[in-house]
């Protein structure tokens, strides 16, 4: 059985259980956090691919029809 | 879509997890009993009540998938449970510290209120596998929103059957037979409580707005028919 009411500690060891507890709290939104940034840098690189490819198709289908219009000439 | 009002969100979440710390080690009185160890209480409750809410706001988001079909609510109702099982892992590790420093041990297995969480969490992490474990996207959301609306059902039962049970040594917070919180602790709190629920609320937004993008990215991509980095996740919930 434990005791209903255990006496307060010192302060200097009742801190390190404070700051304890709210260091972890702090790592675990920073480890969320920077989870969430490495998720958003990868959707950016997506994007630039994708941005990419899509000049490049379009810069391609330019070219092919500037090559049709030539040899129809 | 999800990303509007994100900044001002978290300009107010962080102004209040700066006053509520504020408060909570400049302002709010040290408790007769427990001392300076008493701090983890404005950090750890709040904590407990805002996941537990998430779960059954999850479960609310479920009702209202299964109502609607609209798969915008399957992935309020994922990301809010996702957002509370992490905050469900930062109730259990600060309970166990502050368990530590005030009853000697990290852990009482006859304590139902620890009992409890530990159940309602447990029952909660199963969630992903659950959910992983179909590959159909459809399936997958409706099973899974089913699993969400029973979990959260079971919260406030489990809650309620646990403010009746007969405590050992957990404080019940809200007491008003042994008092309740002096003003100055419940203001310090109250203000804890705001904080950890704008921040909350404020992940969840994160989250909904880069699975939006994301979702808008493969949409774009399947459009344009360019290469990919594979498929839709079998986890996570397309949101467009």
């Amino acid at each position: 059985m434990l005791p209903l009411a255990a006496p307060a500690l010192p302060l200097d060891e009742a801190g390190k259980y404070v700051a304890g507890a709210y260091v972890v709290f702090l790592v675990l939104i920073v480890i969320y956090v920077a989870i969430m940034a490495a998720k958003v840098q990868r959707i950016e690189r997506e994007l630039r691919e994708l941005a990419g490819f899509a000049e490049t198709r379009s810069n391609g289908g330019q070219a092919a029809a500037e090559r049709e219009e030539v040899s129809a000439r | 879509m999800y990303g509007k009002g994100l900044r001002p969100l978290s300009i107010a979440t962080v102004a209040a997890l700066a006053a509520s710390l504020s408060l909570v080690f400049f302002y709010a009185p040290l408790d007769a009993d427990q001392g300076f160890v008493q701090k983890i209480f404005y950090l750890h409750v709040p904590l407990a009540i805002v996941a537990l809410l998430g779960f059954v706001a999850g479960g609310v988001f479920a009702i209202l998938h299964l109502r609607s079909g609209d798969s915008r609510w399957d992935a309020y109702s994922y990301v809010s449970i996702h957002m509370s099982v992490i905050f469900g892992v930062a109730v259990l590790i600060t309970g166990s510290i502050w368990a530590k420093a005030s009853w000697g041990h990290w852990w009482v297995w006859d304590e139902p209120t620890l009992v409890s969480f530990l159940i309602v969490f447990l029952m909660y992490a199963t969630y992903y596998p659950f959910r992983y474990a179909i590959e159909d996207h459809e399936r997958q959301a409706r099973y899974a929103s089913v699993f969400a609306v029973t979990a959260g059902a079971f919260v406030p039962l489990n809650f309620m059957a646990v403010r009746m049970a007969e405590s050992l040594v957990h404080p019940r917070t809200f007491a008003t037979a042994e008092g309740g919180l002096p003003g100055e602790m419940m203001l310090t709190f109250l203000v804890s409580l705001a904080a950890i629920g704008l921040l909350w609320t404020t992940l969840v937004k994160l989250e909904l707005t880069a699975k939006s993008a994301s979702g808008q990215l493969k949409r774009l991509r399947r459009a344009l028919d360019a290469p990919g980095t594979g498929g839709a996740s079998r986890v996570a919930p397309e949101v467009s």
